[in-house]
């Protein structure tokens, strides 16, 4: 499936430059034994095992909210896209196996570095349960930094931030900060906290001493109300994807916290470019007419947005005129960074990067490799 | 489709080896190129994607998906068509007519041809 990769990759000669996939996609369903065995609750422990088989052991929908749920097993478009991950938990066996797919990916496409999101997590931010967001988020980062990182030094992680527990986020970050593979924290989008909520500044405060950056993640939902009404997974994915990183960037500036926090490096991942400037546009017209309602501000909202972080996976790449237009609102050649979302349907190549012909040399430079070297520290 | 100017004939399969809508997917001289069989017809195509140079040739062959509408424009399901082929790169899902090697919603989006007949059992591609 990736000859094409490498051959591309060794045609553009990506040997000479340092690239970085901010963005990479692993399933750990297959090694969620090892991940259960680091949950603090014995109960959980029991509850996750009790079946004695490898799908029991996700501690099913109430410790781990199934992403594969509610239609999105057809992302491979019925087998059309063979290599979009099936439709059930699965995923390599063993921390061995993910880090030997995950170099093999990164091999193909010419990547030196790789940043790994926990596909079956993305939806862990609506569990029933919050403690169980936590326990399980809790051992699947010391289980990724031990297991996978510690050995592989070519695969990072953002260690991922269970927000409706502050107490253990905290807990989280005095754990993980200097830990093998971690460059940053993590927030999954898809979750109904408000990023602006006063539980959350001691929070922020810790991250931005630390000197990381603070990664949030989108994702699709068929589930929201006005989701309902489509028929379709390329609507789903071109709606909502974007919409939980909408709102809570949103939540972010319009609540000051650029003005509260200015140290603290924010990223956006996931749900393409193109959101960008849409909300950059919205904000700016609003909050020039309802000064009042954001306070905090002493900017506009788009200024604000500007000095955050992208990633570009899955770049709107069919309209260069659209995509020249995003990338220059969003300051492409400082702040963007490549993310190849591999193995998902719609996966980005560097060469995705490198054909746009509007970018110098070094502005791709930057985006593919260099800006992410800066930002993590790599 | 007949012999060109100075491009090099390669014989790349047997007849046989191609039944209708089948194909086989081939390296001669440095280049992939799949050649498929529809409507009794050879057809051959670069196996590079026009989106980003997936192996575009060795995805999915199926019928093009059509949504029939009644009288009165109200859907009454979708169908697969057997008049209209698909290629379906297994990178990103663009489909190819096989016909055309063109999008079916944007023609200028679209693989490569190469010439390719076929003679006393022998499927030949002018490189």
């Amino acid at each position: 499936m990736l000859g094409h990769a490498s051959q591309l990759a060794r045609r553009q000669e990506l040997g000479g430059w340092f690239v970085a996939d901010v963005d990479a996609w692993q399933d750990p369903s297959g090694c969620w034994r090892d991940v259960v065995a680091g949950y603090e609750d014995d109960v959980m422990v029991h509850n996750s095992l009790y079946r004695g088989t490898e799908a029991s052991t996700r501690g099913m929908t109430q410790y781990v909210n199934d992403a594969l749920l509610h239609g999105y097993d057809n992302y491979d478009l019925f087998g059309r896209i063979p290599h979009h991950p099936p439709g059930k938990p699965g995923g390599p066996a063993s921390a061995g196996e993910l880090i030997e797919a995950a170099t093999a990916a990164m091999d193909a496409f010419g990547v030196d570095v790789q940043v790994v999101f926990p596909s079956t997590l993305v939806n862990m931010g609506r569990t029933p349960l919050p403690a169980g967001e936590a326990q399980v988020i809790s051992a699947y980062n010391r289980w990724f930094s031990e297991a996978v990182c510690a050995a592989e030094p070519r695969i990072r992680f953002l260690a991922h931030l269970p927000l409706r527990r502050p107490d253990v986020c905290e807990r989280v970050i005095d754990e993980m900060t200097g830990k093998p593979g971690v460059v940053g924290f993590l927030v999954t989008s898809l979750r109904y906290d408000r990023v602006q909520d006063n539980r959350h500044m001691r929070l922020y405060a810790k991250i931005q001493e630390a000197g990381y950056p603070l990664a949030f993640h989108g994702g699709p939902s068929w589930e929201e109300p006005w989701m309902r009404t489509v028929d379709e997974l390329v609507t789903v994915d071109a709606v909502s994807a974007p919409y939980p990183n909408m709102v809570h960037l949103a939540n972010w500036v319009m609540s000051g916290m650029p003005e509260r926090f200015p140290g603290l490096k924010v990223i956006w991942m996931g749900g393409g470019l193109a959101w960008v400037p849409f909300l950059m546009q919205r904000l700016d017209s609003g909050q020039l007419k309802r000064t009042s309602e954001a306070p905090l501000l002493t900017r506009l909202p788009s200024d604000y947005m500007r000095e955050m972080y992208y990633t570009c996976h899955p770049l709107e790449t069919q309209s260069p005129r659209m995509l020249r237009a995003a990338m220059e609102e969003i300051c492409a050649p400082t702040q963007l960074l490549f993310a190849s979302g591999w193995p998902q349907w719609d996966f980005d190549l560097p060469g995705s990067i490198l054909g746009l012909d509007f970018l110098g040399e070094q502005a791709k430079r930057n985006i593919l490799g260099e800006t992410a070297r800066k930002l993590f520290s790599l | 489709m007949a012999r060109t100017g100075d491009s090099v004939p390669v014989v790349v399969a047997r007849s046989e080896d191609i039944p209708e809508r089948g194909r086989t997917v081939v390296e001669v001289a440095g280049q992939e190129i799949g050649v498929f069989r529809f409507k009794g017809k050879l057809f051959a195509y670069s196996n590079y994607c026009a989106h980003a140079g997936g192996p575009v040739c060795q995805g999915m062959l199926i019928g093009r998906v059509i949504e029939l509408l009644g009288p009165d424009k109200q859907t009454l399901g979708d169908r697969i068509s057997d008049t209209e082929l698909h290629i379906v790169c297994p990178w990103h899902g663009y489909e190819y007519d096989v016909e055309t090697g063109a999008h079916p919603i944007d023609a200028s989006i679209r693989l490569r041809p190469y010439p390719v007949y076929e003679r006393d059992g022998q499927v030949t591609v002018e490189l």
